[in-house]
C-alpha cells in the first residue's frame, strides 16, 4: 500500500478502503447473507475483547480452534444490568464448582442467565481472578492496555464503558477453557496445559443478555510469555428453555431458577404491553 | 493484644444486623465469635476511592489457595493489600461462598424464604448509607464459616468450625470500610440456625 499517496484527501480514502478488502478473510464480522439465524460471528484475537446483546433463546458458541484459548466472561440481564452474573452464587446454589454441560450462570437476583447447553472443554474456572495491571506486570513485565500483554480488568472497562457501564461492574468473571483444580487442603493445581484444538461451549441464553469477555491468558498460566489462541465466537437464534428442558428440571434449585425467571419476563411483558414480547 | 494498643472502638453487633466502620491505616480490627459459629460476611472498600475493593479472586489466587488463615493478605481488585489477617484462633475462613440473598434462598431453600432476612439486604443498606449501591457488591468473605470443596468440585456450607470466644485479627494496609453482615441465615449451619452477636474491637498502638 506503500503506492497509494496519503498526502491528498482522495488518496488518503483510496488507502483507507483498500485495508478492509486486504484483512476481510481474517476479521470477518458481518454476517454472510444466507446464514439465517445467524446473530453474530466473531473471532477474537490475544489480548482483545467483544461484546453483544444477545436475545433470550439464542445460542452462543465460543470455539478454541487452536487449542490453547482463555476466556474470562461476564454476563448482565440486558434491560436492568444492576442485575449481574454472581459467581458465588452460581458455585453455592449448584453446590458444584466446576462449571460444563447442564451447569446454569446465575444472576445475583436468583435467576438464570445462561446455561451451558454442551461443553467439549477440558474445563473451567471459577475461583481464580481475571488479569490487571498487577498481574501482568509482574508476570511479563508490562499489563498496559496499549502493550503487549494487555489484561482482563482494562480490556473490560473500556468493552463496559461502551455499553454505559464502569469499573464498579467488573464483577469476578468465569474463567472458560482453563481448568483449575482444588486440593483437600484448599491450594490450587493448574490443569490448564493440555492443548484442547475444537473444543467449544453453548452457551444458551435464558433471559436478553449482555455478554462481555476478553481473552487473555488465565492468570495461573505458568508460562512467562503472553500466550492465548483465538477464540472463534458464533451467535444464532433459537428457542428458549421449555417446561420439560432437561437442565431446568435436572435439580430443585434449577427449577425455582428458571421460575425466578420468568416470573421476572411476565411482569416485564406486562409493562410493556407487547404480546409475546421476551 | 498483648502488644501495648489503645481501644478505638468497641462494638457489639446484634444478631442479624448490619455494620460498617472506617479502619485507618495501621489499626486492627478483631472479630469476636461470641456464642460460637456465627458467620460474619465482611466485604473492603478503599476509603479514598470506593472502586478499589476487596476482591475474592485476587486474594485467592496470590496465596494459591481458597481458605483465608493466619497470614493470609486481603486483596483489592486491582491487586494491592487492604488488610492481613495478623491472627485466627479459627483454623480456618471462607471467601468461595458469597452472602446469602433472599433471592439465592429461594433457590437453596424454597420459594417460602423470599421474605426472610439476608445478607445482601445488610450489605445493601451499608452501602446506600455510604454513597454505594448493588453495582458494589461484590463476592466477601464469610468469617467463621465453614465451605469445604470435595475432589468432584461438591462445594457447600457444612457444620462450623469456630467456638464461643474464638476470633479473628486483621491488620489495616491502607484506610478502609469495613461492611459487615452478621448473617441472618437460618437454613443452614452458617450460623448454627441461631444468629448471634459477635463484638467489634478496633485497636491501635499506643
Amino acid at each position: 500500500m506503500n503506492s497509494i499517496d496519503t498526502a491528498t484527501t482522495h488518496g488518503a480514502r483510496d488507502h483507507a478502503r483498500a485495508q478492509a478488502a486486504a484483512a476481510a478473510e481474517r476479521f470477518s464480522r458481518s454476517v454472510p447473507p444466507g446464514e439465517p439465524g445467524v446473530l453474530w460471528r466473531e473471532t477474537v484475537e490475544a489480548g482483545n475483547y467483544a461484546t453483544r446483546v444477545l436475545p433470550r433463546g439464542a445460542r452462543l458458541t465460543l470455539r478454541d480452534p487452536d487449542g490453547d484459548t482463555s476466556v474470562q466472561l461476564l454476563v448482565f440481564n440486558h434491560h436492568q444490568r444492576a442485575e449481574r452474573l454472581n459467581v458465588p452464587d452460581t458455585v453455592k446454589v449448584q453446590w458444584q464448582a466446576y462449571l460444563g454441560a447442564g451447569r446454569l450462570l446465575l444472576s445475583d437476583m436468583g435467576r438464570v442467565l445462561m446455561s451451558f447447553e454442551a461443553d467439549s472443554s477440558a474445563g473451567h474456572d471459577t475461583f481464580s481472578a481475571m488479569s490487571n495491571r498487577f498481574w501482568n506486570d509482574a508476570k511479563y513485565g508490562d499489563g498496559a492496555v496499549h502493550g503487549f500483554a494487555p489484561n482482563a480488568r482494562d480490556r473490560f472497562a473500556v468493552a463496559l464503558a461502551k455499553e454505559g457501564l464502569g469499573r464498579r461492574d467488573i464483577g469476578p468473571s468465569v474463567n472458560l477453557f482453563k481448568p483449575v483444580f482444588v486440593e483437600a487442603d484448599g491450594s490450587f493445581t493448574w490443569r490448564g496445559s493440555t492443548p484442547q484444538p475444537g473444543s467449544e461451549v453453548v452457551l444458551r441464553a435464558d433471559m436478553d443478555v449482555l455478554v462481555a469477555l476478553t481473552v487473555t491468558p488465565h492468570v495461573l498460566d505458568p508460562r512467562t510469555e503472553y500466550t492465548v489462541s483465538p477464540l472463534e465466537i458464533t451467535a444464532v437464534t433459537g428457542v428458549p428453555a421449555g417446561a420439560d428442558d432437561p437442565i431446568r428440571t435436572a435439580t430443585p434449585e434449577a427449577q425455582r431458577a428458571f421460575e425466578n425467571t420468568e416470573d421476572w419476563l411476565l411482569t416485564r411483558r406486562g409493562h410493556a404491553g407487547e404480546a409475546g414480547a421476551r | 493484644m498483648s502488644r501495648s494498643v489503645r481501644v478505638v472502638l468497641d462494638d457489639t453487633v446484634e444478631a442479624r444486623a448490619p455494620w460498617s466502620h472506617v479502619v485507618l491505616t495501621g489499626q486492627s480490627l478483631r472479630i469476636v465469635d461470641l456464642e460460637g459459629n456465627q458467620a460474619v460476611d465482611f466485604l473492603l472498600y478503599s476509603a479514598h476511592d470506593s472502586v478499589e475493593r476487596y476482591s475474592a479472586a485476587d486474594t485467592m489466587t496470590a496465596q494459591g489457595n481458597v481458605y483465608l488463615t493466619t497470614g493470609s493478605v486481603l486483596r483489592s481488585n486491582e491487586g494491592n493489600p487492604m488488610m492481613t489477617l495478623t491472627g485466627s484462633t479459627v483454623e480456618r475462613h471462607d471467601t468461595v461462598g458469597g452472602a446469602c440473598s433472599r433471592e439465592s434462598n429461594s433457590l437453596r431453600y424454597g420459594h417460602h424464604t423470599n421474605h426472610q432476612h439476608a445478607c445482601v439486604d445488610n450489605f445493601l443498606h451499608e452501602h446506600v448509607r455510604r454513597d454505594m449501591g448493588k453495582r458494589d457488591m461484590v463476592p466477601n468473605i464469610n468469617f467463621f464459616m465453614n465451605v469445604p470443596v470435595e475432589p468432584d468440585g461438591s462445594l457447600g456450607i457444612v457444620d462450623g468450625i469456630s467456638a464461643p470466644g474464638l476470633y479473628v485479627e486483621l491488620r489495616a494496609e491502607m484506610d478502609v470500610i469495613v461492611v459487615v453482615s452478621n448473617c441472618p441465615q437460618i437454613n443452614n449451619p452458617c450460623n448454627g440456625f441461631a444468629p448471634s452477636p459477635v463484638r467489634m474491637i478496633v485497636t491501635e498502638p499506643a
